[in-house]
């Protein structure tokens, strides 16, 4: 995981939920590049042509809602966003997040900011830097980061267990 | 010190004398659900590397969402399942013909009080109805839970909700259940416990102590708990012989909210598109005309919720602009309901009896909407494109209104 990184922003409202982010009739796909042409798409058709790597996306309250799926991280993280940065998550979305390796940051920046805006995430000094000015967030847990920092859960948990690719 | 009934079991299941609100624990389930989405964890479970699951007799898996497989991809990953779980010596597998997972898992004796439940399935919360902690995690995070038999967890503040007042004719722990979501909004119990007291808890059976914790869901809750009693006693015991230790909160517990509540006046109640939270009472959606009507779901697909329905429909017939889907919730539902005359009437009133799943309530096949279209369901979400289109919208309702909105082809004014 970069220490700092600076991306473009999409800009989303409060309550995104997973139906938005990815749409139930793709869950039978178990491919991550397939699941990434559908990030979003409940949010526009042509969401996922419009993402490139390195995007940011900043929402509201309450980003990543509703079902426990974790294509709806895993199509982020495939698609290349860099980082979600939202007012709250659910619960669910957020560990999901976290063991797929996408960074998550609490921070209620959206309103200041529109799409195509660019922002700068310090993941070390918990700051964001944006045109409006910049904000703070609350650092992860220790133990929460260490999984990100890993890559996600998978080769954090093979780490653990001793395991060697 | 006091605690809740969330404290007390993440504290037993991570091995500590007592954890308060806000720590991280690594606690070890005493089981744990996955359905059709064993697929992608036994994917996941594959790419750590791992060669036995920690301990098959913890791992439950009904295949419940696409049912029969709708699709080659579903048939394929239903068939990679069935190999695990023989090559695994899982032996609580129950495929396509059992029924909806939580369902299946409080019928068939999987959830005993002061357990800790995790399944990969949002509405695991539901499980509280038996007085456990349950919720919804990943698959990547239940193919590590596979491996090594536990995750982290922190530990949730706990809101208290008291309900007193008896419902009037016509309402139901559904109506209480979306009153609770409108008034708490769908970030309202964010990463919380919920724990319900109260006389009309007490009185409520388990089926609608099962519609309150799973909605509670919708309102973002990590765990929703109902203590133990006399009801849940009762249910358990025509469902297992196994021991359990029923868990309750001290009286000076630390809540971080509390909540009462009245049903006195409590009328039926509507969550509007596209948000859960978008609760209104029955006559402000009055004549809004939907084109399907579906009853069923983990939330009210039980044999009460079916009778209800058919105490609404007998004698009577399904508005021809309607399409009106009934699902009952397992085999055991469905079978109960034959054998009462429940679905009989349901089919002679015109409705379409689908076999127990989820099907069209995640917008997985059986029911699916077209643009313009609009919905009216007993099930738990109404995101937008949540049961096909972008374009069609979903009403959530009891079974009662929505047996009547199927009788005359839009949302009633009141209930006769």
């Amino acid at each position: 995981m970069e220490k700092k990184i600076t991306g473009r922003v999409w800009v989303l409202g409060d309550d995104v939920d997973t139906d938005v982010i990815y749409p139930g009739k793709y869950l039978p796909i178990l491919e991550p590049e397939e699941m990434a042409r559908h990030a979003l798409e409940g949010v526009a058709p042509d969401f996922p042509d419009r993402l490139r790597p390195g995007d940011i996306i900043v929402a509201g309250m309450g980003f990543g809602c509703g079902s426990s799926r974790e294509q709806a991280a895993t199509c982020l993280k495939t698609a290349g966003v860099a980082a979600v940065v939202a007012g709250s998550f659910a619960r669910i979305f957020f560990r999901n997040a976290v063991n797929q390796g996408l960074p998550v940051v609490q921070a209620d920046i959206s309103g200041g900011l529109k799409d195509g805006d660019t922002i700068t995430i310090d993941f070390d000094a918990c700051r964001i830097e944006h045109s409006d000015g910049e904000a703070r967030f609350p650092p992860l847990a220790e133990s929460v980061r260490a999984i990100i920092e890993a890559g996600g859960l998978i080769p954090a948990v093979r780490e653990k267990l001793g395991i060697k690719s | 010190m006091p605690h809740t009934i969330a404290e007390k079991i993440l504290a037993a299941r991570s091995g500590l004398h007592e954890v308060d609100a806000g720590e991280l624990v690594t606690a070890h389930p005493d089981r744990v659900m996955s359905h059709d989405n064993a697929g992608l964890v036994i994917r996941q479970f594959r790419a750590i590397g791992a060669d036995r699951v920690f301990d098959p007799a913890r791992i439950i898996i009904p295949l419940d969402h696409r049912v029969p497989a709708e699709s080659e991809r579903t048939a394929a990953a239903h068939k990679s399942i069935r190999e695990f779980v023989r090559q695994q010596g899982i032996s609580a597998f129950y495929d396509i013909r059992e029924g909806i997972c939580h369902q299946v898992m409080v019928e068939k004796g999987h959830v005993l009080p002061g357990e800790l439940i995790l399944g990969t399935d949002s509405h695991t919360t539901s499980y509280g109805c038996l007085a456990a902690a349950s919720s919804g995690i990943g698959a990547t995070e239940m193919a590590a839970v596979w491996a090594t038999g536990e995750l982290w967890l922190r530990v949730p503040e706990t809101i208290r909700i008291e309900v007193r007042g008896r419902f009037r004719p016509g309402v139901a722990p559904k109506d209480l259940a979306l009153h609770l979501i409108g008034k708490l909004t769908a970030r309202g119990a964010d990463y919380k416990s919920v724990e319900y007291y109260g006389p009309t808890i007490a009185e409520m059976p388990v089926s609608g102590r099962f519609t309150l914790c799973n909605m509670a869901m919708e309102m973002g809750a990590k765990f929703a708990i109902v203590p133990f009693d006399g009801r849940t006693r009762e249910y358990l015991t025509e469902r297992t012989e196994g021991d359990y230790t029923p868990v309750a909160a001290d009286p000076d517990a630390g809540f971080a909210e509390r909540y009462e509540i009245d049903v006195t006046d409590l009328v039926p109640q509507i969550a509007m598109p596209h948000r859960v939270d978008n609760v209104v009472p029955l006559p402000e959606a009055a004549g809004i005309k939907v084109d399907q009507v579906v009853i069923g779901s983990c939330t009210n697909g039980r044999i009460d919720d079916l009778e209800i329905a058919a105490g609404r429909l007998k004698g009577r017939s399904v508005s021809s602009s309607v399409r009106l889907l009934v699902i009952p919730g397992s085999r055991s539902v469905y079978l109960e309901a034959v054998r009462r005359g429940v679905l009989e009437t349901l089919l002679e009133a015109g409705a379409v009896i689908l076999n127990p799943g989820c099907g069209p309530c995640l917008g997985a096949h059986q029911g699916i909407l077209a643009p313009g279209e609009r919905c009216l369901a007993t099930t738990n979400r109404n995101f937008k494109g949540r049961m096909g289109s972008t374009e069609a919208e979903v009403y959530l309702c009891s079974p009662a209104v929505a047996a009547e909105a199927a009788l005359i082809g839009e949302i009633p004014e009141r209930l006769g």
